[in-house]
């Protein structure tokens, strides 16, 4: 085989890692360079510095470190059965990318996965190798993420943290069941103990020692998962549990969703469907009523009995339908909890709701004026001088929001 | 009449020193006309002298930091607005709360396009390597801001590329940090920069970690308006990996599941004996 030069490699390895939906660089500390000694900064939010054309947001130099791999999961276009090509960086050319895309302002920093190469122990010190160079040879105060290998000792997983803005490992499927089926090598237990370490060992460097003195900063921003939806049989009711429980019990920033997608060379017992990416969004926008909004699991999977998301209309729009006793609510009266139930208003509107209703009984105009979105929200609500009539009752109320039937073509 | 002279460069210093003057001395509205970097031309050449700064001034807070933003629209109204509204805060304190207010709402409006541009310009501002040889690197690029975000912006790449030389040059205002200090000069026209090989590595990046199962262009052009297009070098892939997707979808569908290569079997065997 020829030897593949660092435009190929950076093909190959790209290509292995766009599977994973996250490119988030956002939530952990400040810092900076002023100091003249280092490169890079981190504030608060992080910044997305190009958009592909699949309309995700590229904040990342997201590779793998290699896509040889010893497993055989089957949704992977990296497992050890397929024909894809394969290819390795090498220390040095992941540091060099890195820094030198960073230096011309294409990204925020690294998201370092890999493929399993000889043993799980090996991969994770070849990928802590890059991240010490770059830390404490380079300077280098940008972002990184690191993929954690979850059957890797504990004692690498924490050096991880302490180079790492983010870990994450991934738990793959929303059952156990479904990771033993496709993902044999994997052990569901033992990805929830490398969860649990992360998730005790951060806590213990928040807290203060007798001193005063805080320990040292442990992956400031956080861990987070991703799920395959689409490739197993799991409802949308079994993946929100999930969800809640992960992001309860292991304190996780972000569950990410990623419509399992047709890959090259897939394997045989896999749907080569089209990517459930209306699925995909919908299950984000239940993830935010979840978190954000006071919404309780039941609530939002009630709303049909085979535990999947409405895919016509958004899951709040859903629940309001099915609950239409509760509404109209007077924006000029109602509890913050009732006016965040409002279908398409968001928090924010919610807040300047609250504020402004302090000056003035509000009116359709200024409700307008503030940025709320009316469309949807307008069968749901009453203000100084508007009135939902019969709208919020009206047998037909759905098929306002529900896009038209698709239309039958000839065959 | 007051003719209030306020200059491109320090446009927000400016501002708010001439502000506070004129509304400490009970200038109303109606009797300012601002004039930002001579754009008037000759006729309203003549400054008047500003009242003198006889008290402390004071206003909300929330509009402080919105005026910092606000002065670097680019509307012609900006100042006028904006003084307007500082105007009516003298009787109407809690008015900064009342989100209905029109006045307000169209400040809040051209803040959120200033920020926005801000935001753009951090991401999308490319440099390129001058190789310029010693000590300190030096990059160079060509942005051409919506409004008159340079100044405002600068300072994030000072923070972020403190150990590196760079400038950023646009058509309305260039910064340019050298040896640790950041300076601002006139705007220019579009310099000659030297080809970079680091672009072609990024558009690589850029066309592979773009799944062609996902096509979502209007997502893409939302967040990254083709007006911005042709000053990034990853761009000119676009039209391509639109075009192709489709066929690469259908490819990976057509093709029929491979045989497992014969080292797996091998791998799996040894995986199974630990
Ligand atoms: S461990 Fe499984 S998911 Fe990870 S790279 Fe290997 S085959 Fe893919």
């Amino acid at each position: 085989m020829a030897k593949l030069d660092l435009s190929q490699k950076l093909a190959i390895l790209s290509d292995a890692a766009r599977y994973d939906a996250s490119c988030a660089s956002s939530g952990t500390t400040r810092r900076d360079s002023r100091d003249g000694k280092g490169l890079g900064s981190t504030e608060g939010s992080g910044i997305c510095h190009a958009y592909a054309p699949d309309g995700r947001c590229i904040s990342l130099l997201k590779i793998l470190m290699t896509n040889f791999c010893i497993y055989d999961c089957a949704y992977c276009i990296n497992r050890v059965s397929s024909n894809v090509q394969r290819a390795r960086f090498s220390v040095d050319e992941v540091v060099q990318l890195t820094i030198e895309f960073y230096r011309r302002n294409y990204i925020e920093g690294l998201f370092l996965s890999s493929g399993i190469i000889q043993s799980p122990d090996k991969t994770m010190e070849d990928m802590l190798r890059i991240a010490k160079r770059l830390r404490e040879v380079e300077n280098f105060r940008g972002y990184i993420h690191l993929k954690t290998i979850p059957d890797a000792a504990p004692e690498l997983i924490e050096q991880a943290g302490l180079y790492a803005d983010r870990l994450s490992i991934n738990v793959e499927l929303p059952t156990d069941n479904s990771v033993k089926a496709f993902a044999p090598e994997k052990n569901p237990a033992t990805i929830r103990k490398a969860m649990g370490d992360v998730k005790a060992r951060k806590d213990v460097a928040g807290e203060r020692s007798y001193t005063g003195k805080r320990g040292k900063r442990f992956v400031p921003a956080g861990q987070s998962t991703q799920m395959i939806v689409g490739a197993d049989m799991s409802t949308d009711a079994t993946i929100l549990g999930q969800s809640t429980r992960l992001y309860s019990d292991y304190k996780l920033k972000r569950v990410y969703y990623s419509a399992f997608s047709p890959i090259p060379d897939a394997a045989a017992k896999l749907p080569m469907i089209k990517p459930p990416l209306v699925r995909e969004h919908r299950l984000y926008q239940a993830d935010w009523l979840l978190r954000f909004y006071g919404f309780a699991v039941d609530e939002i999977t009630a709303a049909r009995p085979d535990g999947n998301l409405d895919l016509e209309v958004d899951p709040k729009l859903a629940w309001a339908l099915q609950n239409r006793a509760q509404f109209p609510v007077d924006v000029n009266r109602a509890s913050k909890e009732m006016l965040l139930r409002i279908p398409g208003f968001g928090t924010r509107t919610v807040g300047r709701i609250l504020s402004t209703r302090r000056h003035r009984r509000l009116r359709y105009d200024d409700l307008l004026r503030m940025g709320a979105s009316l469309k949807k929200a307008q069968a749901f609500i009453t203000a100084q001088d508007w009135s939902p009539g019969g709208l919020t009752d009206s047998e037909h109320l759905r098929a306002r929001f529900a896009p038209p039937p698709e239309q039958l073509s000839l065959f | 009449m007051y003719t209030v002279p306020l200059p491109r460069i320090g446009t927000d210093v400016a501002w708010r020193d001439a502000a506070k003057r004129l509304i400490g001395a009970g200038v109303s509205p109606e009797d300012i006309l601002w004039d930002f970097d001579n754009e008037m031309g000759e006729l309203f050449a003549t400054a008047t002298t500003l009242p003198p700064l006889t008290r402390r001034i004071k206003a909300p807070q929330s509009f402080v930091q919105m005026a910092d933003w606000v002065v670097w629209h680019k509307d012609p109204q900006r100042f006028a607005r904006l003084y307007a509204l500082l105007w009516r805060l003298r009787h109407q304190p809690g008015l900064m709360q009342d989100r209905a207010d029109k006045d307000l709402a169209k400040l809040r409006h051209m803040e959120k396009g200033v920020h926005r541009c801000k935001h753009k310009m951090k991401a999308f501002v490319r440099f390129r390597d001058l190789r310029q040889g010693g000590e300190r690197r030096s990059f160079a690029a060509w942005f051409e801001p919506t409004h008159h975000t340079v100044e405002p912006t600068a300072p994030f790449f000072a923070r972020r590329f403190a150990d590196m030389d760079w400038m950023i040059a646009t058509p309305d205002v260039t910064a340019q940090f050298v040896d640790g200090n950041l300076s601002f000069h006139p705007g220019q026209p579009k310099p000659d920069l030297p080809e970079d090989a680091a672009e072609a590595l990024w558009g690589t990046y850029f066309c592979n970690i773009f799944n062609p199962a996902r096509l979502k262009v209007s997502a893409m052009t939302s967040e990254m308006p083709k007006k911005y297009w042709k000053n990034l070098p990853e761009a000119q892939h676009i039209q391509g990996l639109i075009a192709g997707a489709e066929a690469k979808v259908q490819q990976m569908r057509d093709n029929a599941p491979t045989l497992p290569p014969e080292r797996a079997a091998k791998i799996k065997r040894q995986l199974r004996d630990d």
